[in-house]
């Protein structure tokens, strides 16, 4: 244990994603040992994007305005709505270029271990925007994995009720067990561009 | 199959060891504690990612080290695969194939095939079910690697279904209790979804483990005549958690293959009839990790009733017939005798010895070369203080 600020740096750091309590002390001290001017601007960054950044009304991307630039864009076609789970997931996608609908974010996958449910996930906004706007097809694009394929079989049984609506699912062939933002950019075109109604 | 070559960084006790092989027999002799099945063990892990000893990788790790190595040269068929493992204790380990890096460290299984026999193994026959079905599960993924996948997939959704089955249940005692049972509802909701994704994994790895049952016990049983011929016959057959529902003949040999789409309703069927229960308990009361492989002598059950000789012996026929029927696949395993023979008596390493002669390869541990068979003692390596020399 260290002093003070100095611990609560590390346990702050030790809480985001992906950093153990190695990689927290190394950060900390790199943060300590750095120029007053690096350690602003990275504050200066950190407060820009909580109080500037904010999620779309209607997808649940991260954008600046109400509405994201994919959700304002006059060209994206609204009558195709690719559900996903987490903005980065978003990027994925529009990397492939192979997409020119609109996204809708989950905000994650049903998961019990987690305390994540239904209510706990964008899908009541999901079923009212299906229900408000014109959409025919919603491709359902959440990570192959176990966590994902539930939570895509949990949403076609909830579009199953909209009358005219195809429900599709990126085809297989995608990593199994692996997370969406990891598939290159051709594997996932592909996926989906072959992706079947389920 | 035979393991060329075998060399650690790390590993266990070893800060390094590097040891050349030949096909046929070989025997490791040292005093206990020299490090003779950590070397084994490293083989073992190359072949299952996993150990026979502990079921953590940390003990692994060489005590003050970061991460363990594992290289082996195999040659199969001929054809020779380098095989690196970098096992690191709580992240995902690193593999590669002749120095290519692999996506997954699940990618090796299947290029060395081994079949160990080790004093542990005492506990397939005396331990509680869960010994069992990883004997099972580790011989399936032996058998046909994809299986790794089938098994983590099934445990993975055992584990969210279990976790929903106990929020759902606190809610529901909640609720009664005059509570709004906020997430009942939709906790209720998923869990059909959650059935039918257990119900088809939990198929398919059922199917598998029916079929390999089928295939397997008569090898076991004619290992076990072997080894103790005096002895009541021995027997096994698969328990499933459906009960009746189990379809007729499955997991006997001449009987059905098993087919996944009717165990896979047969699940769906049974989780549904005991869906009450197990709200009420939060626990998962279905599936393959319900199950049990029953060992049989006679007529009575192994377990608590065989003596130490007939356990050590059924346990010894459950890995010969594992060899045996891996070779009848066409897929010559590397049979592993770790510190087994001072174990048995004259018979029983008489017979072991018989059938490992057959073996394409085999590596012998002991503590005295006396322990050996003389026909097994081929080429002989020496283990202590921390080298191993051929002599
Ligand atoms: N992670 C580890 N780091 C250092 N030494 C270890 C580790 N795990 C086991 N050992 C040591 O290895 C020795 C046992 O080696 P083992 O291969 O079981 O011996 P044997 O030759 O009797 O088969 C013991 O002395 C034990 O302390
Ligand atoms: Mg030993
Ligand atoms: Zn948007």
């Amino acid at each position: 244990m260290y002093e003070g600020p100095v611990q609560d740096l590390i346990d702050e750091l030790g809480r985001l994603p992906g950093i153990g309590p190695k990689s927290a002390q190394r950060i900390a001290f790199h943060l300590l040992a750095a120029e007053p001017a690096d350690v602003t601007r990275l504050q200066e960054v950190l407060q820009r994007v909580k109080e500037g950044v904010r999620f779309c009304d209607v997808c649940g991307n991260v954008s600046e305005e109400e509405r994201c630039r994919i959700c304002r864009d006059a060209r994206r076609d609204p009558t195709v709505v690719c559900v996903v789970e987490e903005p980065k997931d978003v990027l994925a996608v529009e990397r492939t270029r192979e997409f020119k609908g609109r996204y809708h974010v989950l905000g994650g996958a049903l998961d019990p271990l987690s305390g994540v449910g239904p209510d706990q996930l964008r899908i009541r906004e999901l079923l009212a925007r299906i229900g408000s706007e014109d959409v025919r097809e919603v491709i359902l694009a959440t990570d192959p994995n176990t966590e994902g394929e539930a939570t895509a079989t949990y949403l076609v049984r909830m579009l199953r009720d909209f009358p005219g609506l195809s429900v599709t699912r990126l085809a297989s062939g995608l990593p199994m067990g692996g997370d969406l933002e990891f598939a290159d950019e051709l594997t996932l075109g592909r996926a989906l561009s072959g992706r079947r109604a389920v | 199959m035979y393991v060329r070559h075998l060399q650690v960084t790390d590993f266990r006790s070893w800060a390094h060891a590097d040891v050349a092989f030949e096909p046929g027999p070989s025997v490791l002799v040292g005093a206990n504690g020299q490090g003779k099945t950590n070397l084994v063990e490293a083989l073992g892990y190359v072949a299952t990612l996993g150990s026979h000893r502990v079921a953590t990788d940390a003990p692994l790790v060489r005590h003050g080290a970061s991460r363990a190595i594992v290289r082996t040269a195999v040659v199969n068929a001929g054809r020779e695969l380098l095989v690196e493992l970098e096992v690191t204790p709580g992240r995902s380990n690193r593999a590669r194939v002749n120095r290519a890096p692999v996506p997954r460290p699940r990618d090796v299984l299947g290029i060395l095939r081994t079949v160990l026999f080790a004093p542990e193994d005492l506990a397939l026959v005396r331990g509680d079910p869960g010994e069992r079905r990883g004997f099972l599960d580790e011989l399936l993924v032996l058998r046909a690697p994809r299986f790794a996948g089938v098994r983590g997939d099934y445990e993975r959704v055992l584990k969210q279904r279990s976790a929903l089955l106990k929020s759902a249940g606190v809610a529901r005692r909640a609720g009664r209790r005059g509570g709004e049972g906020t997430g009942e509802a939709g906790d209720i909701r998923t869990l059909d979804v959650w059935d039918g994704h257990l119900a088809r994994h939990g198929a398919e790895l059922l199917a598998a483990r029916l079929d390999l049952v089928a295939d397997l016990a008569p090898h076991v049983g004619a290992a076990y005549a072997g080894v103790a011929p005096e002895s009541r016959p021995a027997s096994i057959a698969y328990r499933s958690s459906l009960g009746g529902a189990l379809p007729e003949g499955y997991g006997q040999p001449g009987g059905p293959r098993a087919d996944v789409a009717t165990l896979e309703a047969a699940l769906l069927d049974e989780l549904g009839r005991v869906r009450p229960q197990e709200l009420e308990r939060g626990v998962c009361l279905v599936g393959p990790h319900r199950d049990e492989l029953d060992l049989v002598l006679g007529e009575a059950p192994a377990k608590g009733y065989a003596s130490h000789g007939e356990s050590w012996s059924f346990a010894l026929a459950l890995r010969l017939g594992s060899f045996e029927l891996l070779r009848a696949d066409g897929a010559e395993p590397v049979l592993v005798l770790d510190d087994v023979f001072a174990e048995l008596d004259r018979r029983r390493r008489r017979s072991l010895a018989g059938v490992a002669l057959g073996a394409e390869q085999v590596l012998v541990t002991a503590a005295v070369p006396e322990d050996v068979p003389e026909e097994l003692v081929g080429a002989r390596y020496e283990v202590r203080d921390g080298e191993v020399r051929r002599v």
